[in-house]
Parts: structure tokens; sequence; C-alpha cells
């Protein structure tokens, strides 16, 4: 064996291959099959996309880095399943790109934060995480209620979506912009439409209360309302046990 | 001149930094965000100083033709001195998000102070701009000493110190602004991501060519390991970036994968880059710096051997251990769990080798200061292997998993192995480079040594605490059968062991400073004009192939 590598580590390519083999093996038995082993995601028939707003709010929650103190994973552990709720389901991350799992909880973990607490609650922690939390030492986030959100950009958003396999419809792109600001105003034709496109149980509210303008924290708060309400299989799931 | 450009070479480099800024142009008039318009004029704005210092250096005598005996240095010394500043830059960060932690308030209320932006920043400056710059700049100077070959492409070298540390500019100014894809250790965004593999891909080949120039018949272990650092981190990078741009005229892009299939190959990736940047790229480090410095050969060839190959194979099996008790299949979970375990032979076989390479030479461990810096990153090599292989088993990560243990274990790898091996290979090489007998201070060397290595053990120690406390309050009941404490009870508790790890990195933070303006000063008192002194080119060039 030895003697063997004695001769390989004289050639270059030789030796490239040879590392190129022995380090692909592992993740190609590890990641490959997760594409093709069927019961890998879970099927579930309530499974929606993210409205437009939820989207990106969920983009802003990206370029914050969120995930750098807030997990989105509830481990199947008695302890977590108690503080958190039921435990995280493949497939309520399935419409994720990226997936934002997390690695660590300097904060509370965030799958199923969605209608634990009141809008303006969100809102205001997110304006100073102080103010409700004493003890919080979470950034304060005031800076979102001041800066417009750009929707103009949110048909291509949600078609770039399409083509990674999240299932929106032609209307869903072409409204994309029309519906993030109607489903911050509720009572009006917008917010009608969104609830067409979306279902009834799409969350239509004022969000961080700003009347006529349309914010960042409008869309953050949107998508913090609906982290674990895309599906309620997690929820079917606990109960049937 | 520091580049000593040939009047062909000076051609290609200026068609090359043509191009470059044609591309930075494109996007700074025709990018449809601030973000991309930024970076496209950033990246001009490069190609423009390296194109400014093209012309007015294009006629300039030649070099004289006798540098084919001599190994080509200029991108090694301009690594050397970036690492160092990226080096400061990132440990200030660190130290200020570290704060952060403590008093939330230090955000200025604007979006680029704040923790979450900042910290991918930390993160980045330390891998990529200290690890990286420290990797290509020492993988240069190792490649040509032990193939005893002058670097093949000059202008390739020169594109890829200064093509990546342009990464490291777009990567950082780009999170402050807000451009991250939220996938740890791999923030920055598709057009970023293109230009990192262009990069990469010359790395490469500047490589290969200069091994396939060698004069020695063997390709010894220190390039193994830099050569599986390269190959590795490109299939890595390239695969856990794959993403759609929104538009090729915005910054924004959105993963190729979703949900556990983007989990597991994050932690594929994430895990691989501890394995193949972290660890095989300073483990080749270690294996020239080790030898020459203690004046010892390595202790096992056959070691070296079953270490490598171990490495390479087991590593990459490891990352699913990043998804223990999550929504990922649980034969994965466990193959995870099973060769992190097993990766513990290769990996003590490592340090074994390098520590038994030392019999002999204890002596000079306690004398050389730089020597002690090497010695330390072996012992927290071995530390930081045997701690990552325990918390890779199922029930410890039930515990240590989400805390700051794992916070206080990565920071053992990257303060105690990683920065000690990279401060023990620059301080050995820089007296080398610009051809003095020993650094400008070796006092300095000593005070930086003691500084760094309190400022791990306090980091450490307030991590491994907190972690654990934190671990155990979140599993807690009372004994009606209900959860002990709330999650704010928890944060509460971290208040003292946050202050202290503050403190450990800022005495960290001071080594680094202090490194930095000892290596300032070595290169500014260096004599002008000094003997030669270095491994020696065989006389007359060989021109039949090393086989």
């Amino acid at each position: 064996m030895f003697g063997l590598h004695y001769r390989l580590e004289r050639k270059t390519i030789g030796f490239l291959l040879g590392i190129i083999g022995v380090s692909s093996i592992g993740g190609l038995i590890e990641i490959a099959p997760l594409f093709t082993i069927d019961e890998t995601v879970e099927q579930v028939a309530d499974m929606r996309v993210y409205t437009p707003l939820e989207q990106a709010g969920r983009d802003i929650y990206i370029r914050e880095g969120c995930y750098g103190c807030h997990s989105q994973l509830i481990r199947t552990l008695r302890d977590e399943v108690e503080r958190y709720g039921p435990f995280s389901l493949a497939v309520e991350s399935k419409y994720d790109h990226p997936m934002q799992w997390g690695s660590k909880r300097t904060g509370p973990d965030l799958a199923r934060m969605g209608g634990k607490y009141s809008d303006d609650w969100q809102r205001a922690h997110l304006i100073n995480p102080r103010d409700v939390v004493p003890e919080s030492n979470m950034p304060a986030y005031a800076f979102l209620q001041r800066a417009l959100l750009r929707t103009d950009n949110l048909g291509l958003r949600l078609a770039t979506l399409r083509q990674l396999g999240v299932p929106y419809t032609d209307e869903m792109v072409a409204n994309a912009a029309a519906d993030a600001q109607g489903q911050a105003t509720p009572d009006t034709a917008l917010a009608e439409g969104v609830r067409r496109r979306y279902g009834d149980a799409t969350n239509i509210s004022t969000f961080a209360g700003a009347a006529g303008k349309l914010t960042e924290m409008d869309a953050l708060v949107a998508y913090l309302q609906i982290l674990g309400r895309l599906t309620n299989a997690a929820h079917e799931m606990a109960a049937g046990e | 001149m520091l580049a000593g450009f040939t009047k062909g070479e000076r051609f290609s480099a200026l068609s090359l930094a043509t191009v470059v800024a044609i591309v930075g142009l494109f996007f700074a008039l025709m990018g449809q965000d601030a973000l991309l318009q930024t970076h496209g004029a950033m990246m001009a704005a490069a190609a423009a100083c390296a194109l400014l210092y093209l012309v007015l250096t294009y006629s300039a005598p030649e070099p004289a033709l006798d540098r084919l005996h001599r190994y080509y240095d200029g991108p090694t010394k301009v690594g050397v001195v970036l690492a160092m500043i990226f080096a400061v830059v990132g440990f200030l960060v660190g130290d200020w998000v570290a704060w952060l932690l403590y008093n939330p308030d230090l955000t200025f209320d604007a979006g680029w102070a704040s923790y979450g932006r900042l910290r991918p920043l930390h993160t980045s400056a330390v891998i990529f701009g200290f690890g990286g710059n420290a990797l290509i700049a020492t993988s240069f100077y190792i490649l040509q000493r032990t193939s005893r070959a002058r670097l093949a492409d000059p202008v390739g070298a020169w594109f890829v110190l200064l093509g990546y540390n342009l990464f490291c500019a777009i990567a950082a100014s780009g999170y402050l602004m807000g451009a991250t894809q939220s996938k740890e250790y791999a923030e920055p965004e598709w057009y970023a991501d293109i230009w990192l593999t262009v990069v990469w891909v010359a790395y490469l080949l500047v490589y290969l060519r200069t091994l396939a120039r060698r004069r020695e018949p063997h390709i010894y272990v220190s390039n193994w390991y830099y050569l599986a650092f390269i190959l590795v981190v490109a299939v890595l990078h390239i695969v856990n970036n794959l993403a759609i741009p929104v538009s090729f005229l915005q910054s924004k892009s959105y993963s190729l994968f979703s949900g556990v299939q983007d989990a597991m190959t994050q932690w594929w990736y994430g895990h691989n880059a501890v394995g193949f940047f972290l660890t095989a790229g300073f483990l080749g480090m270690l294996y020239y710096y080790l030898p020459i410095r203690s004046g010892r050969p390595i202790f096992s060839y056959r070691l070296s051997i079953i270490s490598f190959w171990g490495i390479t194979f087991f590593y990459m099996w490891a990352g699913s251990h990043h998804l223990h008790y999550t929504a990922l299949p649980q034969w994965v979970q466990t193959l995870g769990m099973t060769f992190s375990v097993m990766l513990l032979v290769p990996s003590w076989a490592s340090a074994t080798n390098a520590l038994l390479t030392l019999n002999g030479a204890w002596h000079k461990v306690r004398d050389d200061a730089t020597l002690r810096f090497i010695t330390v990153a072996i012992l927290f090599y071995g530390l930081s292997t045997l701690e990552g292989s325990f918390m890779s088993i199922r029930s410890v990560n039930a515990l240590s998993h989400y805390t700051d243990w794992t916070i206080g274990h990565v920071h053992a790898g990257a303060m105690g192995w990683v920065a000690m091996i990279a401060f023990g290979a620059i301080y050995a090489s820089v007296p080398w480079l610009w051809k003095r007998d020993s650094m400008y201070s070796t006092r300095l060397v000593e005070v930086h040594f003691w500084l760094a290595i309190a400022g791990t053990v306090i980091y450490v120690f307030a991590m491994w605490n907190s972690g654990i406390i934190q671990g155990l309050m979140w599993r807690t009941y009372t004994e009606s059968g209900t959860l002990a404490y709330s999650f704010v009870d928890s944060l509460v508790a971290m208040k003292p062991y946050y202050a202290a790890r503050a403190v450990g990195g800022l005495l960290f933070l001071i080594g680094g400073v202090v490194g930095l303006y000892n290596v300032w000063m070595t290169i500014r008192t260096a004599p002008k004009a000094a003997a030669e002194f270095d491994r020696p080119m065989p006389a007359t060039p060989a021109f039949e192939p090393a086989e």
C-alpha cells in the first residue's frame, strides 16, 4: 500500500484524480438520495405558498442575517416540542430557497412564531425589543419602519421562485406588487384579490400600522406571522399521536 | 518594480485588467440596484488601479534572465501583509459583535451596524480574509521551495491574490449593505460567487503548472493538503452556491435547493469548509513550517499518508451531524455521526505525527515563541477534533446544538488551531521573505503569544460554561413536569459569560495588533540588499519533466 502511494505521489494528475474520487463518495451517498427518495419530504394537501408580502419579508429576514441568532427548526426532543410546538417537518420548508433552519439560538426558535403574538407586539418588539422584553439582547430594527418596501421587483422574484419549483400561478406573478399592497390594506379591492389568489386563510392586516405606505416593517411582520402556518400537517401529526 | 513582469507578461496583465474593468463598468452602469452598481464600481476601480500601475511601469526595464533561478515571492509578500490586516479587522469586528451581545444598543439605529449584518463580516474576514490570504501566501511559498521551481505564471499568481481580495472586499461591503444569501459561511451573492470561482480555477491552474515544473520527483505532503484544499473547496463552493439570480442585473438570487435538501447541502459545505479550508490547508502549512522551524524531520511518512487520505475521505461524510433530530432522514444523521467519530483517527494521527516530530526539539519550543505558536496549534487541533467527534454523537448534540458550546468549539479551532498555526507560519516566513535573520522584535512575538493564548483560553472557557448552562436550562423540568426556565431566564444567565468572552476576544485582538505592528516594522527596517539565504534551486534547469 505504501509502495503504491510512493508511486502515486510522483504523479500530479493521478494524485488530483485520487483526491476527487475519495472526497466525492461521502457527498454522493448522503445527498443524492435525498432528491430521489420520495419519503424524504412528506406529501401534504394543504401546503400553501408565501404571498408576495410574506416573501418580501422573508427576503428582509435573509438580508438582515436573522439566522445568526434564530433557528427555524424544532427538533424531535420533548423539551423543544413543549417550549416551541410540534417538531418541524421537512415539508414545512419545502418552498424555502434557501432554508433558514439556523444553527444557533441566541434568541428563541421561530419555526412556530406565526400567530403567537399580535402584529402590534411584533412591531413594537422590532422597533425596540427591550420595550417588550427588558432582558432581550436583540438589536433594534426601527429603521425597517422608515424604509419603504420596494414592490416593483416582486413579480420577478416570484417568477424566479416558480422556476425553482414553487407553484406560483401566472396571475400571482403578474399581480405580485398589487398583492403586496393589498395584504396590508384590509377591506379594499386589492385585499380581495389577495384573498382570491392565496386563499381565505391569508393573513390580511395593517401589520405595521402606518396607513398608506408599505414599509419593510409590514413585510417582515407579515413573514413572522406566517412562520409555521403554511401547512397544518405538523399539528395534525402531533394530535394524531 | 514589485511584479517584475516581462514584456509579454505585462501585456497579458493589461489585457486581463481591461476585461475585468469592462465587466465592472457594465455592472456599475447597467445594474438595477445599488448593490450591483456599487460592486461593479468596486471591480472597475480595482481593475483601473491595476491598469494604472501597469501603464506607468510598462516601459520599465525587463527583469534579468537570472530571475528564473529565483523564487517568485511578490504575491506571497503582499498576501502575508493582507492576512495580518484582515486578522486585525476580523478580530476587531468579532470583538465588537461580542460586545453587541452584551450591550445591544450600540447599533446607532442603522442597518449596517446590527449584529445580523456584522456577524458574517466577522466570520468572512477571519476565515476568508485572514485564513484565505495566509493559505494563498504560504501555499505559493511552500509550493516553490518543495518543488524547487519558480512559480509557473506570475500574472496568474497576482490575479489569484488580488482577485481573491477583491472577492473579500465585495463580500464584506455587501454584508453591510445587505447582500447575503444567509447561508452560513457562503453568504456572498451569485456574482461574487462566480468571481470567486474564476479566481479559484486560476489558483488551481497556477498550482498544477508549477507542480508540473518541479525538480523533485515526489510531491511533498504539504502540497497534497493544499491540493485537496483547492480542489474540494472548489467543488463545495460551486455546488452549495448554485442559485438562480432574479435577474442578471439584480443582486438578489434564490438558491437552487430548498428545505431539507438545502440543509444537507449547506452543512455538507459548512462542515467541509472547516475540513478543507480550515483544516487541510493549514495542515499543509504545518507540514512545512513545523519541520523547518524545529529542525526535525516529520516523524512518520506512513502516518502522513494515513491521516491525509483518512481526512480526505471521512470529512466529507460528517456534515449531517449538524442536523441531528431534524427533519433530515435518520439514516443520514447516523452516517454523519458515525463518520464524525471515525474522523478522530486520522485527525489524531496528524496531531500525533506532529507532536512526535518535536521530539528532540522541545528546548526550542521553550525558547522560540514562533515554534510555540505552532506547537500550541497542534494541541488545540487535537483538542478541537476530539471535542468535535464528541459533539457529533447524537445524545451529546441534543444538549450542545444551538448553544454557545458550538461557538466555543469553533473558536477553539479557529483561535487555537487556525490562527496560531497561521501566526507561527507568518512569523517564520516574514524574516525569510524580507531576507532578515529574525523578526523586528522577538519580544513582541512573545507578547503576542501570551495574549493569544490567554484570549483563547478565556474565550473558550466562557463559551463552554455558557453553552452547557444554556443547554441544561432549556431541558430542565420542575417536579410537576413543566419546563423550569423561560428562554429569557437562560439569556439572563449568559450575561457574565458574554462579557468574559468579549474580554478574551479583546486580548486576542490586541495580540493581532501587536503582530501587525511587528510584521510592519520588520518589513520597514529590512535591509535593502541582503545576502540570499533560501532553499537552493538547481543551478542548471532540468528540462526533463519530473516523471
